[in-house]
């Protein structure tokens, strides 16, 4: 078809044409974030009591712990990425989405690949290689689902009405080429065919980089510009900072995340540092675009999505500011290999991807669905939830880190800096449970909808076998 | 800007420019690396673990050791140690020679050699020094001592570097250390009935461990006649009820054989140290 011959659709035929593909992709997120947390409590509990799961193999620590990462980075975080994209791909082409089988096939594929990863790593099947512990048969299912679903999403694109590109554009679509890449590469030379040595170390960091920072960033960042000027009711404040921001980003973040004292050449580190000190111009201009989006304008938010998205920009921000510190040689050697990285990590996640994705799922489903969300209250509750959780959790930890990372450079006994950090997993673990909390609020409201339509659908059905034969037939 | 064209260049430029440097630039270097050669030695480092080991790295990497161990020790520098270790024939020149370097050492006597003239200085300092004692006609020697947090905790005589791993797949370098580092755990605890021991019940061999027990790892049964069996490790008193042994599986064997090879004892090009011991004395002379 010619894009000239295409009629316009209205805006709630674009939303429908979302409903079918978004219904798995949300549905099977909100499951694996609940699983998820849930598993980070029970591995947190490994602290308050070691000998808990000491004859569980299933359970033990450093089987559990990566376990629930995974669920929340690939079972939730991705989905929800593929998610949100497709729906403001439709939106901003103007047209609905293109081969949405696509999507339900690449949606499925992803989420049974989670499953078969998680049950592997539990059992003990694991890479070994952080942030990539799904074995072989899991990541190809992972590779070839994520594939799938970002072909529609091209396709999506493809047909777009307007040709002119939209900031989130550009970042949207950056992200959909990252991932096949980096996520390809890492497995082809970790797994598939594994290179010598410390080599690697090196490209298992490159992936955590490039994946928990990056591609979180670009998601993230790219939905927050897309939602906040409407949410403002401003236009984004100066398309070209924001060109800037994205060139600045993807040039500067994907050096960083080598570890300062890592036993490999030096030139490695050196890089990152490069990186992480450039990070700050990125960094400081999306802070003062969303500060010129947002600040000043009429809009409250009410613990609305709005209110998500912009909780979300500011965790990015702070998030990003531990990053740098982690990439600075002098600053580094207090924090790395203490809590202070994993604080910063599941504020990454969790702080600020988390709840960006959040927000826009509570924007989006109501409009998706064709009705309102089942229980609108709690919205504003998980909202709460979430920034409660998230202060204790990476409060405490952060702060753990940084105790840890002193008294170690000080030469205190390491027995003594283990127990000055258990404190902090007292609000860690509370952290966990306020989250999960919330989390069960998100699992609910989508649920409940998903039943609701299907229960409309299954209706429908049976109005159709059970009401008066059609008039035609009786004609003839 | 119209076509998505741009942004694919962007991907390629930015993406395809940190492949190249840490993917493709250090398979280049760290992935097609072979045997080093052990500083002032002939023999050749890393030799392959013993196939224990080896499975025991495997044990290693299915209960996640790694996300709460890291393996590498940091270094933050260097010192020099001056060594005197002979006076020569010219006692008076030596003397004089060492009065001139340090004028708290006074002189030396035969039977105090060798003995240990500067302590803790820099390469340049410390050659100079050692020029001044070859000139008079003595022999010194520098010895190399490898600085930081890491190393005065005991965890290891100098830093991790890439040839350490040469062998291993996977290579886990780890991200945190809830538990310290084990670069070098077979030299501290060089034991493997130690090492089973603290699997079991760690906290019996570390107090205040945080670390969980892998209990898992082992059977724990009735004693025969009340006889430990020859494969039973022992057990301080109050870890197991009376009357039971605990036999490790073979996991938890080859899992202590793999801790057991961990080990940084030689001296790289790369991270020079002069080992304590040294019988034949391959340190770095002037």
């Amino acid at each position: 078809m010619n894009v000239n011959e295409q009629k316009l659709c209205t805006v709630s035929e674009i939303d429908a044409s979302c409903r079918v593909p978004l219904l798995p992709l949300f549905g099977g997120a909100a499951l694996w974030l609940v699983v998820g947390l849930a598993l980070s409590i029970v591995a947190s509990l490994t602290f308050h009591k070691p000998d808990l799961f000491a004859n569980c193999a299933w359970l033990t620590y450093g089987r559990v712990q990566p376990a629930a990462n995974d669920l929340i980075l690939y079972g939730f975080c991705v989905p929800m990425a593929l998610g949100v994209m497709l729906w403001v791909f439709a939106r901003l082409s103007q047209m609905p989405v293109c081969q949405p089988l696509l999507v339900i096939a690449g949606s499925n594929l992803w989420h049974l690949g989670v499953l078969a990863g998680t049950l592997a790593i539990l059992a003990g099947e694991s890479t070994g290689f952080t942030w990539l512990e799904y074995p072989r048969a899991a990541a190809v299912l992972l590779f070839f689902g994520f594939v799938l679903a970002a072909i529609a999403i091209f396709a999506t694109f493809g047909w777009r009405h307007h040709r002119e590109l939209h900031v989130s554009h550009w970042f949207l679509l950056a992200a959909l080429l990252w991932f096949p890449w980096i996520y390809g590469a890492a497995n082809f030379f970790l797994v598939i065919s594994p290179v010598r040595g410390a080599a690697q170390a090196v490209i298992d960091w490159w992936f955590t980089n490039n994946f928990v920072y990056v591609w979180l960033t670009l998601v993230g960042i790219g939905t927050a510009f897309y939602f906040l000027p409407k949410f403002a009711g401003r236009m984004l404040y100066n398309h070209y900072l924001a060109l800037f921001a994205f060139w600045t980003l993807i040039i500067s973040a994907t050096w960083c995340g080598i570890p300062q004292g890592a036993a490999v050449p030096a030139w490695l580190p050196a890089l990152s540092t490069v990186g992480s000190v450039l990070l700050i111009v990125p960094i400081v201009s999306i802070a003062r675009i969303t500060c010129k989006t947002v600040c000043g304008s009429n809009a409250h938010c009410k613990g609305g999505p709005f209110c998500y998205i912009k909780f979300g920009t500011v965790a990015f921000l702070l998030s990003s500011l531990m990053y740098i510190v982690q990439g600075c040689p002098h600053m580094s050697r207090f924090v790395e290999f203490t809590w202070f990285t994993q604080a910063q990590a599941q504020f990454q996640i969790l702080g600020f991807f988390a709840v960006v994705m959040l927000g826009s799922a509570y924007e989006i489903l109501p409009k998706v669905m064709g009705f309102e969300l089942t229980y609108p209250k709690w919205v504003r509750f998980q909202h709460w939830f979430f920034i409660g959780g998230l202060a204790l959790l990476v409060g405490s930890l952060a702060v753990a880190g940084v105790v840890q990372g002193v008294k170690l450079a000080g030469g205190a006994a390491f027995a003594d800096v283990t127990s000055s950090t258990l404190m902090a997993f007292r609000f860690s673990t509370t952290g966990l449970l306020l989250l999960l909390i919330g989390s069960l609020m998100f699992f609910a409201n989508v649920f409940s909808m998903t039943a609701k339509w299907k229960w409309g659908l299954m209706k429908s059905c049976i109005a159709l076998v059970k009401g008066p034969a059609a008039t035609g037939e009786v004609r003839s | 800007m119209k076509t998505s064209l741009p942004i694919f260049l962007a991907v390629f430029v930015a993406l395809g420019a940190s492949f190249g440097g840490f993917v493709a630039g250090s398979v280049s270097q760290l992935g097609t690396a072979k045997q080093a050669i052990v500083l002032n030695s002939t023999e050749i480092y890393p030799v392959q673990r013993t196939g224990h080991a080896t499975l025991g790295l495997q044990v290693y990497r299915a209960n996640g050791c790694a996300v709460c161990h890291t393996e590498q020790v940091r270094q933050d520098g260097m010192t020099c140690d001056l060594v005197l270790m002979g006076g020569g024939k010219n006692t008076a020149a030596v003397n004089k020679a060492l009065a001139e370097i340090n004028p708290g050492n006074g002189g030396f006597t035969t039977n105090e050699l060798p003995k240990t003239i500067l302590r803790g200085v820099t390469k340049e300092v410390a050659d100079v020094a050692a020029d001044k004692i070859t000139t008079a006609g003595g022999k010194a020697e520098i010895h190399i001592n490898a600085i930081g947090s890491d190393i005065s905790r005991g965890w290891g005589v100098r830093r991790s570097v890439a040839a350490d791993y040469l062998w291993d797949y996977p290579v886990q370098l780890g991200n945190l250390r809830a538990g310290p580092d084990l670069a070098d755990i077979g030299a501290r605890m060089a034991d493997e009935a130690t090492q089973l021991r603290h699997l079991y019940a760690p906290s019996a061999v570390a107090p205040k461990s945080a670390m969980p027990p892998f209990r898992y790892l082992f059977e724990t049964r009735k004693m025969i006649g009340n006889v430990p069996s020859p494969d039973a490790v022992a057990m301080p008193q109050g870890v197991v009820a009376a009357g039971y042994e605990v036999i490790p599986s073979e996991d938890a064997k080859n899992l202590a054989a793999y801790l057991l090879s961990l080990r940084i004892e030689v001296p790289l090009y790369e991270a020079p140290f002069t080992p304590a011991v040294s019988a034949p004395a391959p340190a770095e002379t002037k």
